[in-house]
């Protein structure tokens, strides 16, 4: 479809609109994480000098938050990823099954694991909170691994089932008659097609986890499993009067990184329609 | 390259609806088979069978005289082009092509595939588009890579589910002729589903009419349509169909809807004593009475009929007469033709005639055809009174010596280009 001069116009103009809604808040974080702590109320958008010291403070070999911000970024990191490593897992094997075969209950699956991903998370925490007491899971990494599957997971299963019904399985069919073992048609004829579908799946699973903050305030107490997003809460200034905007913009944008990173890596992989032209039509 | 021979093959699905049902057929070496019939009528399912995707649920089936029933696909060494063509859209044309002979680990050096991958992609001519992926290409091109991947290593067999029912008319009949001869140039076993008239005729040595996963008839196209076994057959082979019309014998006349036809002796021993039987004649076996040859014209009879509407095609016209059908047999052609896929349509007379008739929309015309050209068929059983077992076996020996012929010929010319090429 040829855009006209006019569409064209407003296609910019909207395009703009939205870059600059979503991303004015990223910019406005990172002009803070430059700025001097009296530089905070200055009420100008770019800081007046601009500092490494909310940096060092957080980093720094000697910053007052390195020790709150370091294990919590190992925390995050740690805890995020195992999560997401078996959210995928279990989801892909889970979604092979309700794409491919025909069980009873395999609504009720669907159903549930929908339920589930729409309770209230705040309305759980409060009783995991007494459990995890009492069984010794309270302040422990996997005290937070096994409530962020139960996020990560229902979603994960609903994107891969809906993007393995697209999947054309005839290709397995087709390549065991083209010599394959059923081992070897299912990596080389399926996989390629299913792995930019899983990509995308973990990649959602992992900022499901990274971003959450409920489970992470609620249910550690020390830094021995405590994430980011849940130590930004405890930073302190330098003194009692002293905001620490600063320092918490600057870990704010220290965990921004790795999401960029990961969705600029994985960027090649989340491409959609790669399944085009096995079949006609 | 292989035979293929079927014994009495039974295919139940979960709901134990035979979708095959004791099918019987041997496929000789070298052989083109052409598996035909309506939509649903288990051909896919047969085929299926064959290269090993679908359980056989009893019966035998030997693949160069080895019974393989229970041979995983890899190890039947059979090459099949899918319905939908099932190409592998994350590699290219050159990769889809070269994936069978990439499986057989070891047996094939990098340049030995690559020499393999590149004759077929001549043949076939993909050259251009070696390193496309398949979702960039044309309907009729990546028929062409399926085609491709089929061909590329000398498999037992190939086997075809309606390779070209996506492609246009005309691409259709290029590609018609291509897979014939590539056929007789490789004389590789070929087993071909269609549900095409053209394809099915042209293409086969032999071809096999299913209905309802029963196996109708085997025979060469020529005796298929010129002996069918039954209604079914006769009125599946041939386009326009065959015209079936009800007739009652009075005294020594067999009377249909337009025309008295006197009883001969054939028509006579074929039909008994039977007081009603279905008459079935080929659009093509009526003519224009005006130009009918005198000396032919005192052999067949005349009747007026009273022409609804002509389609002039360029080589033919064909001319509809509308005519009232006996209710008696009415509900038994109404069913045969919904089985054939039909519309239900009224009831009419096709007649195929010369281009140059000057017959048109409305004319009253008089037509001419030959008592000895019509077939007669049994209400009840539906089965062919007038087929001629000899005949329909002189036929078929007659197409297996010129196939033999074609294919030596096409073998010499073979042998011929590649001493030249090399
Ligand atoms: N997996 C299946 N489970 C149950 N029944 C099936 C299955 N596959 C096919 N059938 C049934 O078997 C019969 C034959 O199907 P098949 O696909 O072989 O038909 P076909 O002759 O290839 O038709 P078409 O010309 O439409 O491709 C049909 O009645 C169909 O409903
Ligand atoms: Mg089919």
């Amino acid at each position: 479809m040829a855009l006209t001069g006019r569409q064209k116009m407003w296609w910019a103009v909207i395009t703009v609109l939205v870059l600059v809604y979503a991303l004015f808040p990223v910019f406005s974080i990172l002009a803070t994480s430059f700025k001097l702590p009296g530089d905070l109320t200055s009420g100008r958008f770019l800081p007046t000098t601009w500092t490494w010291e909310n940096y060092t403070q957080i980093l720094g070999p000697d910053g007052s938050a390195r020790d709150l911000f370091l294990p919590a970024l190992r925390n995050s990191i740690g805890i995020s990823l195992i999560a997401t490593l078996i959210a995928v897992v279990l989801a892909t094997v889970a979604a092979y099954a309700i794409a491919r075969l025909d069980f009873p209950g395999k609504r009720l699956v669907l159903t549930t694991a929908l339920g589930v991903s729409i309770f209230p998370v705040i309305s759980i925490v409060t009783p995991l909170f007494n459990i995890w007491r009492s069984i010794g899971l309270y302040d422990t990494w996997a005290g937070l691994i096994i409530p962020y599957l139960s996020l990560t997971l229902p979603i994960s299963m609903w994107t891969l089932a809906a993007f393995f019904r697209q999947i054309p399985w005839e290709l397995e069919q087709a390549a065991q008659v083209d010599g394959a073992t059923p081992m070897q048609a299912f990596r080389k004829a399926i996989v390629p097609l299913a792995a930019p579908g899983v990509f995308t799946t973990a990649l959602i699973a992992f900022f499901i986890a990274w971003n959450d903050f409920v489970y992470g305030i609620s249910l550690t107490s020390t830094s021995a499993a405590r994430p980011v997003p849940a130590a930004l809460a405890f930073f302190t200034g330098e003194s009692y009067f002293e905001d620490p905007t600063g320092a918490i913009s600057a870990a704010a944008v220290v965990v921004t990184i790795p999401v960029i990173v990961l969705v600029l890596l994985f960027q090649r992989q989340i491409v959609a329609g790669l399944t085009q032209g096995a079949v006609k039509g | 390259m292989a035979s293929i021979t079927l014994n009495h093959i039974v295919k139940k699905y979960g709901d134990g609806f035979p979708a095959v049902n004791d099918v019987s057929l041997d496929i000789a070496d070298g052989e083109f088979v052409i598996l035909v019939g309506p939509s649903g009528c288990g051909k896919s399912t047969l085929l299926r069978m064959i290269v090993g995707l679908e359980d056989i649920t009893s019966g035998d089936l030997e693949i160069g005289g080895k019974r393989v029933n229970d041979l995983a696909p890899r190890h039947r060494d059979l090459a099949m082009v899918f319905q939908n063509y099932a190409l592998y859209p994350h590699l290219t044309v050159y990769e889809n092509i070269a994936f069978p002979l990439r499986l057989t680990k070891g047996q094939y050096t990098d340049t030995e595939i690559d020499s393999r991958v590149r004759n077929a992609s001549t043949l076939l001519e993909l050259d251009e588009h070696l390193e496309r992926k398949p979702a960039n290409l044309s309907g009729g091109q990546r028929q062409r890579v399926a085609m491709g991947r089929a061909i590329v290593r000398q498999a037992q067999a190939f086997l075809f589910d309606e390779p070209l029912s996506n492609l246009d008319a005309k691409l259709r009949g290029q590609m018609r002729t291509e897979i014939a001869r590539l056929q007789r140039r490789l004389a590789t076993t070929t087993v071909y589903v269609t549900h095409d008239q053209t394809e099915a005729m042209t293409l086969g040595d032999r071809v096999a009419v299913l209905r309802r996963g029963v196996l109708q008839q085997v025979a060469s196209p020529r005796a298929l349509y010129d002996q069918p076994v039954n209604l079914f057959v006769a009125g599946f082979i041939g386009s326009p169909p065959m015209n079936f019309l009800p007739g009652r014998v009075e005294g020594t006349d067999l009377v249909l809807p337009f025309v008295r036809v006197p009883l001969d002796a054939r028509l006579r021993a074929a039909i008994g004593d039977r007081e009603l039987v279905i008459v079935g004649i080929r659009p093509d076996a009526f003519e224009d009475a005006d130009v009918v040859a005198q000396d032919k014209r005192g052999s067949g009879v005349t009747f007026d009929a009273d022409v609804d509407v002509t389609e002039w095609l360029g080589s033919e016209l064909y001319a509809y007469v509308p005519f009232e059908t006996d209710p008696a047999v009415q509900q038994q052609l109404e069913e045969l033709d919904r089985e054939l896929d039909g519309e239900g349509m009224r009831t009419q007379l096709v007649v195929a005639l010369d281009s140059l008739s000057t017959i048109r929309d409305g004319d009253a015309a008089t037509l001419w055809f030959d008592p000895a050209s019509v077939h007669v068929f049994d209400p009840e059983s539906q089965d062919s009174l007038t087929r001629d077992d000899e005949k329909a076996a002189a036929i078929d020996a007659e197409a297996a010596q010129a196939r033999q012929r074609a294919t030596a010929r096409a073998k010499e010319r073979a042998a011929r280009e590649d001493a030249k090429a090399s």
